[in-house]
């Protein structure tokens, strides 16, 4: 018998459960035709269906970032903080006394577009389970969401949907959700973004990581049973929807799509928590990963790929809930809560025994080898054998890029017809605060339990930023007198992507100090990056050059602030009908508190206080929340930022929230100092007035002082004895801090020289209380 | 003085209620003990809590599987006997559901999950968890429940008994529909048992322990406050504002 | 053997779900619908109890109709134990092949 016929006659059996696989095949499994080749050229053979499933899943955008991986890799990942950087479920990073927090963010755009309460619902899930792996338990949870125009019934159930799930399944499971942010525009009406975030706390030396090393350990399965759902998600979330133009068209491509999507069980997950905490302590685990997107196939592949080793899946020991389940759908099911490990050989009592404790199944499911090779077998026949390199690292792509043509026509714009009254100004400032995008999102985090933990500093709509407490470690003495006072982790999240549409790397850079300055308004210093990137189709040169300048912009901006980016997560393809989202480069950025008592809200704390602005009085229209509400215009080149001029107002900022000074501090962002200013009134314990003047400003027009936007400047409060320290710190760091206005009354006014009005707190408060609502009632 | 937390699959505020009595309330003479869901005995302790969450991820019906856990006939033994057991969010859906405590908690009639503050006037019968608290106070807590409208086939009757601890009311103490965040009955927050020994509530008492929290202030112990007094065997403090 | 178990509100409590979509289906033009009440709707499969010898002839008939009573008793026993709450809920057990 001939070696050749022999491969033949293996591989026959092999395909039992499935079709010859044909290049048509290979390209329905999102394969290209070079992809395919470079496959079988490796592979000497064609391969079987379940290798086809495979290596499609492993080669999607989604699992291989086959298009943004050699634009990534320039990114900073490194600092001194760094335990882990990108690579593994989530990025690590030290925040001293032995603890570490990890964090990561991660889009479910496509499933909640199809089904949003459970779409949503998975994701959170599959985010907990990314930071819970690494053997942290999570203590917080952020959420960016983005949706179509504000005033159609799709939005409508697309957002209730979304936030009912996120809560429904962060609730449950039991993690405070306590910042991100929620925005609106059309270019999301077929496509909405999802992206969760969660972080967790470790300790340093008890960090686990997704290897499978150790030849002959046991790979064990544990937690939810396979069934059919979610096969192909991977690639699903790697292509675009397609639709005749029409809403109802859209509707029902997702409807065809409907089935692959998974139902989350936020109870199985607690357990699953639980269960791998508790089995962290001991030494049985060698490794441990979540089984997500593209299920046992992604999990397994990485394990042995990062250890360099090989792993063997004996498929007729994976707990199924549905009968008669092929080789390739077992590989390619997303059922949730499920979780691959690596134990210690001989170690597999120990571990068995905590799982029975928490009613969860488990059982051994294959072994570690040295082979280098992922091997599935089912029914004593193999089905696939590929090696675990190729799969991770198959293909990467240097696609071409070519800035895209709009940019010219959206360089310039008009400054709006001036107000010629002050009363008219004021109604400008009531329009932007009832503005979705601006007005307060207490109807969303409402819904969702930010309290639970008992670690809630700062909950959301307080500040700019959420504010989580982290005990230290218990003294091992048990001496518990004269313990040193609780840090705390800052956490923002969130993106104006019309900044980055209208300028894809200095749009990024703003994002990043955006989020920087966030944390600085509550008192932290910034120490990490994630993020998450949603953009359209990369194989359009316009799409990938805002990905490769949006990434440039991220990886600059990072290293100048020296904010290392230590996870993150690419979503491409969000597009419907060829027509792509806004680029939305979502960055979450992390903060430490030495002190958790030395933090600040952006509410006034109460009447006589100083207000001043801390930073450059004047901003731009450029890009403005001014110019697209009231104008209706996205146009301008925004503001950019200058790290040099900004790091000092960002230090005197700091200088003065450690040392107690400040009674309250608010990032001016959307909507310029006007909106920052009546937010800053109305968010207080107590809402209260506040009397402005910027008269000393004259040489600007009105709308570009009240309404423009920079970066790097704060409203900041405190009392009138405590203003001359203020202004030292201010003189220390050479920046600009001027005092505007004091706090009191019922009216929030402002004097612009040549305007003056008056808006009733009330009134304010109604528009910026009520203004989210329309969305949703 | 020991109070022992249950800990239920699902049960999510079980850290939190274990970190109020052991490490906020501990300089004062408290300490907590975790007990297993699945132990028979509830071991050697003062007063008990049923903490809040999602047990058995509340499928079915909130608490009605936490109600039949192992746990529970130690639970109903430590009650007869008069042993002062709190029942919170979760664990109040689950005294209900045990039959510990009349009446039942559905869904909010918002249908939605809340989370925000509220304010509850104190009333009803001394119980041991409103031992130290003066009749007519308002405290401030937060909720975070979706099903947390009580009901109850006789309210009056529960009012004659005294046994109705907790209304909703505004920030000035006025019990109002306005400040009935779920549509409870009577604005009801918190009941007792007719030996007023069993307490559940809605609000978090343990989330507002502390006033670096968020969760506004530290009303919450003065229920952990009252059964220390009680186990101290002070006298309860009745009538209104001292 | 399988049990269906529907279980609904009692029609003392208010049900702010039924009401929710009864507005809805109004908003949508079905202007008809004077209330609603929405339910669980609980499926069991039933083991045969293994204990019992197995019915021959003439006794098969009355046997099945005495199985299926056994077999709605314990069902009821079950929905007052645990799968209804008598306090704010009624059920209803039908016992199909």
């Amino acid at each position: 018998m001939s070696g050749q016929a022999d491969i033949e006659e293996t591989i026959m059996i092999r395909n039992a459960h499935g079709p010859q696989v044909t290049i048509e095949i290979a390209e329905e499994h999102g394969l290209t035709k070079d992809e395919y080749q470079r496959l079988t050229d490796r592979l000497g053979r064609a391969p079987t269906y379940t290798e086809l499933g495979i290596v499609g899943a492993m080669w999607s955008e989604h699992c291989s970032y086959k298009s943004s991986r050699v634009h990534l890799r320039t990114l900073p990942t490194e600092g001194e903080r760094v335990i882990e950087g990108p690579g593994e479920n989530a990025g690590v990073v030290d925040i001293g006394d032995g603890q570490a927090v990890v964090f990561k963010m991660e889009s479910h755009n496509h499933p909640s577009f199809i089904e949003p309460y459970q779409g949503a619902a998975t994701g959170v899930g599959g985010i907990c389970r990314d930071v819970f792996t690494m053997g942290a338990r999570p203590i917080a949870l952020a959420d960016c969401l983005r949706f179509g125009r504000p005033d159609s019934d799709r939005t409508r159930y697309l957002l209730g949907g979304v936030v009912a799930g996120i809560a429904g399944y962060g609730n449950s499971f039991g993690v405070a959700n306590v910042a991100g942010d929620v925005k609106f525009d059309d270019s999301y009406d077929g496509n909405i973004l999802v992206n969760a975030f969660c972080l967790g706390l470790a300790r340093t030396e008890r960090i686990f990581r997704g290897t499978a090393r150790g030849e002959g350990n046991p790979v064990l399965y544990v937690g939810a049973k396979t069934g059919r759902d979610g096969i192909h998600g991977a690639t699903m979330a790697s292509a675009e929807f397609v639709a005749a133009g029409q809403d109802a068209s859209v509707q029902s491509d997702a409807d065809a799509k409907r089935p692959a999507v998974q139902v989350g069980d936020p109870f199985m997950e607690k357990l699953l928590l639980e269960a791998c905490l508790e089995l962290m302590e001991s030494d049985v685990l060698v490794g441990i990963q979540d089984m997500g997107a593209a299920g046992l196939t992604s999990s397994a592949v990485e394990m042995a790929a990062r250890a360099g080793s090989g792993i063997e899946l004996e498929l007729d020991n994976v707990p199924c809930r549905e009968q008669g389940m092929t080789p390739y759908e077992l590989m390619l099911s997303e059922s949730q809560e499920r979780m691959l490990m690596v134990v210690e050989r001989g170690r597999e009592e120990q571990a068995m025994a905590v799982f029975a404790k928490w009613d969860l199944d488990a059982a051994v499911i294959g072994r570690v080898t040295d082979s280098g090779r992922v091997v599935v077998r089912a029914s004593g026949e193999v089905y696939a054998d590929l090696p675990a390199d190729l799969l991770a690292d198959g293909v990467q792509y240097d696609r071409p890029t070519a800035r895209p043509a709009y940019l010219d026509s959206v360089a310039t714009f008009a400054v709006p017809e001036r107000a010629t009254s002050g009363a008219a100004v004021g109604e400008h400032l009531l329009a932007l605060l009832s503005e979705p995008d601006i007005a307060s999102k207490a109807w969303v985090y409402r819904q969702y339990d930010h309290n639970v933990r008992h670690g809630t500093v700062i909950r959301p709509g307080a500040a700019d930023a959420g504010v989580v407490r982290i005990m230290r470690p218990q003294p091992q003495s048990g001496a518990s007198a004269g313990e040193p006072a609780a840090k705390a982790i800052a956490i923002s999240a969130g993106c104006q992507a019309r900044h980055v549409y209208l300028a894809p790397y200095e749009g990024t850079r703003l994002v990043v100090a955006e989020a920087y300055a966030n944390l600085v308004a509550v008192g932290a210093r910034p120490i990490a990056v994630t993020n998450c990137l949603n953009f359209g189709n990369p194989e359009k040169p316009e799409i990938m050059w805002q990905l490769a300048e949006s990434i440039r912009g991220l990886g600059d901006a990072c290293r100048q602030l020296e904010t290392p980016v230590v996870s993150g997560n690419v979503s491409l393809y969000n597009e419907t009908d060829g027509v792509a989202i806004k680029p939305t480069p979502m960055v979450a950025m992390v903060g430490l508190l030495g002190d958790a008592r030395a933090h600040t809200t952006m509410g006034f704390a109460g009447p006589d206080h100083e207000v001043a602005v801390l930073g450059a009085l004047a901003g731009s229209l450029a890009g403005s929340e001014y110019l697209a509400c009231i104008a209706g215009r996205v146009a301008g080149v925004p503001a950019p930022l200058d790290v040099a001029a900004h790091r000092p107002v960002f230090a005197a900022a700091l200088a003065m929230i450690e040392r107690g000074f400040l009674a309250s501090a608010h990032d001016v962002s959307e909507g310029g100092l006007a909106v920052a200013i009546a937010e800053s009134a109305i968010a207080g314990p107590e809402s209260v007035g506040v009397e402005v003047k910027l008269e000393d400003a004259l040489a600007l027009g009105p709308e570009e002082l009240l309404f423009g936007e920079a970066p790097a400047r704060f409203v900041i409060s405190f009392q009138s004895e405590r203003r001359d320290a203020v202004m030292a710190i201010a003189r220390e760091h050479g920046v600009r801090c001027s005092v505007v206005g004091r706090t009191g009354g019922k009216e929030i006014s402002f004097d612009v020289g040549a305007f003056n009005f008056a808006i009733d707190l009330a009134r304010a408060k109604t528009a910026y209380q009520r203004g989210f609502l329309r969305v949703v009632e | 003085m020991i109070i022992g937390v249950i800990r239920f699959p699902g049960s999510n505020c079980d850290d939190d209620a274990f970190h109020a009595v052991h490490r906020v309330l501990g300089p004062h003479g408290m300490s907590g003990r975790m007990i297993w869901h699945k132990d028979v005995d509830l071991g050697n302790i003062d007063a008990l809590i049923v903490p809040g969450g999602f047990s058995y991820g509340d499928y079915l019906r909130c608490g009605a599987m936490a109600a039949h856990s192992p746990i529970m006939a130690a639970v109903k033994r430590f009650a007869e006997a008069g042993g002062p057991v709190l029942g919170i969010c979760n664990g109040f859906q689950i005294l209900c559901e045990a039959g510990l405590l009349e009446g039942a908690l559905i869904r909010n009639q918002s249908l939605s999950f809340i989370c925000e503050d509220v304010n509850c006037v104190v009333e009803g019968r001394p119980t041991p968890f409103t031992w130290a608290i003066p009749a007519g106070r308002h405290i401030h807590m937060s909720i975070a429940h979706s099903e947390g409208r009580y009901v109850h086939p006789d309210v009056a009757s529960l009012e004659q008994r005294s046994q109705v601890i907790f209304r909703y009311c505004s920030a000035d103490g006025e019990v109002t529909d306005r400040a009935n965040p779920n549509g409870s009955m009577g604005n009801i927050a918190g009941v007792c048992n007719s030996a007023g020994n069993v307490v559940g509530l809605m609000p978090h008492p343990e989330r507002a322990v502390e006033n670096l929290l968020g969760a506004g202030g530290e009303d919450g112990r003065t229920l952990f406050e009252s059964s220390l007094a009680y186990h101290r065997g002070r006298p309860a403090r009745v009538g209104g504002w001292q | 053997m399988k049990a269906r178990v529907y279980v609904t509100l009692k029609p003392s409590v208010l049900d702010p779900q039924g009401r929710a979509v009864q507005q809805t289906l109004g908003r949508l033009g079905f202007d008809d619908v004077a209330d609603v009440r929405v339910g669980k709707y609980i499926e069991m499969s039933l083991a045969e109890p293994s204990d019992e010898p197995a019915a021959t002839g003439m006794d098969r008939a009355s046997d099945a109709v005495a199985e299926r009573e056994r077999a709605r008793t314990r069902v009821i026993a079950m929905c007052e134990k645990l799968i209804a709450n008598p306090v704010i809920e009624d059920f209803r057990v039908e016992i199909v092949e």
